[in-house]
């Protein structure tokens, strides 16, 4: 049990009771009227999600820089979000997002089609580079089939409803959604984990990880089908939330010793708590709507990258 | 435990190579840029998938070994200092138990204290010179018990001094019974330090012997297209040009 995990278990069991008292209404567990019902059935699902979701991003995060050997690599590039982003528009644009199952099932399709197409390009031989640039060609892809599904909607109401969807957000979700990720999410942080051993192995390149034993090609279908779980239930309950995983394992680096495998775990749970405290942030903002929580995260992503390069820029010029 | 090259074909590097190698000696293999050094190395190190031919290890198919049982008898450090995270060398040269499942401290301490480096076990990598990068690297494919190591270029980039102190390491290794396979560019070191000198030239061997037969200035004229002398007397040669 290394020391970050601790740290970030510590934070997370401090932060979710608060989070579940946070909102426009604060509430009192002994005055509000009714305050069991909005905790159990408002409060508590949206948060569990929150943590669920930003566990998937964080792990996905951790496993990314790790595998690609590179702390600017984020899970979002690599085109399984925007294939679950893709197919949970597909949806929307065709009306379907009226069940409440089609969406998410339409997300996870796009995430499972991205991460064949990534499969079918890369997975054969195993290779980092030929992985990266494939995963580029499918974001692309997927985003600009994303974007035709919005110039070609049927109606402004399509169209803002898949907008709005893009920018993800936790609000009004309910234990279906919770039901939906949890598991998925969670063998998929396993299916990361069990990467961790090779990743670390990669720290002195890819020859050498396999002349430890390491086989390239598992290596990149445990990855592909752990990141394809963690980041393709996260979009497809919550929608796009960007910067998550690029933010959090940056932040609990410096508490470990800099292997690779010990930054799973903790990246998971500091993932859940960044998600969960910026979910209750966004509740707590006195705005005449909710600021959308992809919106909020990419607010405090993008300067936090800035300044990741501004501080790597010597290494780099 | 012998290693055995038998007819390796990799296009465009390796044009049929056959040697068999025995372990507690040497062997430095030489040869101009792009003659297939560094591809014969990584094809014994079991790296490479080769058009034709089978690399064995005791008689067993390195191809259809598993990964694992390959690793924990093969140790292969290739000529770059690759190091992707700035951990700790005890971190680093524990990487070298990781085809035997464990991170033993046994080895790993005897590891550290044969390359002199115990005293900078919880320094960072990125904080090391490049003697000491290079030891560490030596010293995590030390860690794990290997009955071959198989190095390539590992004197590059060190200076006279590092690169006297890694060689009298490989021969400690040697000694005590491991196979040590050298890529070198560096004629004088394979003179002066190898049992046995393998020339490549075009993918194939064109000399396989003891250093002053493999390395003859005939030879290098052959190979290397330069006329040469060796100066000096056994196991302190050098190499000028004539």
């Amino acid at each position: 049990m290394n020391r970050a995990v601790l740290v970030f278990a510590g934070l997370l069991a401090l932060a979710l009771p608060l989070s579940l008292l946070a909102g426009r209404v604060w509430i009192d567990p002994a005055s509000t009227p009714n305050a069991w019902l909005i905790l159990g059935e408002l409060r508590l699902p949206r948060a569990v999600l929150a943590i669920v979701v930003g566990a998937g991003l964080g792990a996905a995060g951790a496993a990314m820089q790790g595998y690609l050997r590179n702390p600017l690599a984020d899970p979002g590039l690599f085109g399984i979000a925007p294939g679950a982003a893709l197919g949970a528009v597909t949806a929307l644009f065709f009306g379907y997002a009226a069940s409440a199952w089609l969406l998410p099932a339409f997300a996870l399709v796009g995430a499972g089609g991205a991460m064949a197409l990534l499969a079918l390009i890369a997975g054969r031989t195993g290779g980092i580079a030929l992985f990266t640039l494939a995963g580029l060609m499918v974001a692309s892809l997927a985003g600009a089939l994303t974007a035709l599904a919005i110039s070609m909607a049927p109606n402004a109401f399509a169209m803002s409803e898949i907008v709005l969807w893009l920018n993800g957000a936790l609000t009004d979700r309910s234990w279906r959604e919770v039901w939906i990720a949890a598991p998925l999410v969670t063998l998929g942080v396993a299916l990361l984990w069990r990467a961790s051993a090779s990743l670390d192995a990669l720290t002195l390149g890819e020859p050498v990880a396999r002349s430890l034993g390491v086989e390239p090609a598992r290596l990149l279908w445990l990855l592909i089908l752990g990141i394809a779980l963690t980041v393709g239930a996260g979009v497809a309950v919550a929608g796009i939330i960007g910067f998550v995983g690029l933010i959090v394992p940056h932040l609990v680096r410096p508490l470990t010793d800099r292997r690779p495998s010990q930054l799973i775990l903790p990246s998971a749970l500091a993932g859940a708590l960044l998600v969960l405290v910026a979910d209750s942030v966004v509740r707590v903002l006195p705005l005449v709507t909710e600021l959308r929580l992809g919106i909020a995260l990419s607010l405090l992503g993008a300067p936090f990258f800035l300044w990741l390069l501004l501080r790597m820029r010597r290494g780099l010029a | 435990m012998k290693l055995e090259a038998k007819g390796l074909v990799l296009e465009g590097r390796l044009a049929g190579i056959d040697c068999s190698l025995e372990p507690g000696a040497v062997t430095a293999i030489c040869g101009p840029n792009g003659a297939g050094k560094s591809s014969l190395l990584e094809a014994l190190a079991g790296l490479l998938s080769l058009d034709g031919g089978t690399v064995e290890l005791d008689g067993q198919n390195l191809a259809t070994l598993p990964p694992r049982e390959r690793a924990k008898r093969l140790g292969y450090l290739p000529q770059e200092h690759e190091i992707a995270w700035d951990v700790s060398v005890r971190r680093l040269v524990e990487l070298g138990r990781m085809p035997h499942g464990d991170r033993l401290a046994g080895p790993v301490d005897a590891a550290l204290d044969a390359l002199d480096i115990t005293a900078l076990a919880d320094r960072r990598a990125q904080s090391l010179s490049g003697g000491e990068t290079a030891r560490v690297l030596l010293a995590r494919v030390l860690a794990g018990e290997p009955r071959w190591i198989l190095a390539d270029e590992p004197l590059a980039a060190l200076d006279i001094a590092h690169q006297l102190e890694l060689l009298r390491h490989l021969r400690a290794e040697v000694d005590r019974g491991t196979g040590v396979v050298l890529v070198l560019h560096d004629l004088a070191h394979a003179m002066n330090h190898a049992d046995r000198v393998i020339v490549l030239h075009e993918g194939r061997i064109a000399a396989d012997g003891p250093p002053q037969q493999a390395l003859s200035p005939e030879r290098i004229a052959q190979c290397w297209r330069v006329a040469v002398k060796w100066i000096g007397e056994d196991g302190a040669r050098a190499l000028v040009a004539a």
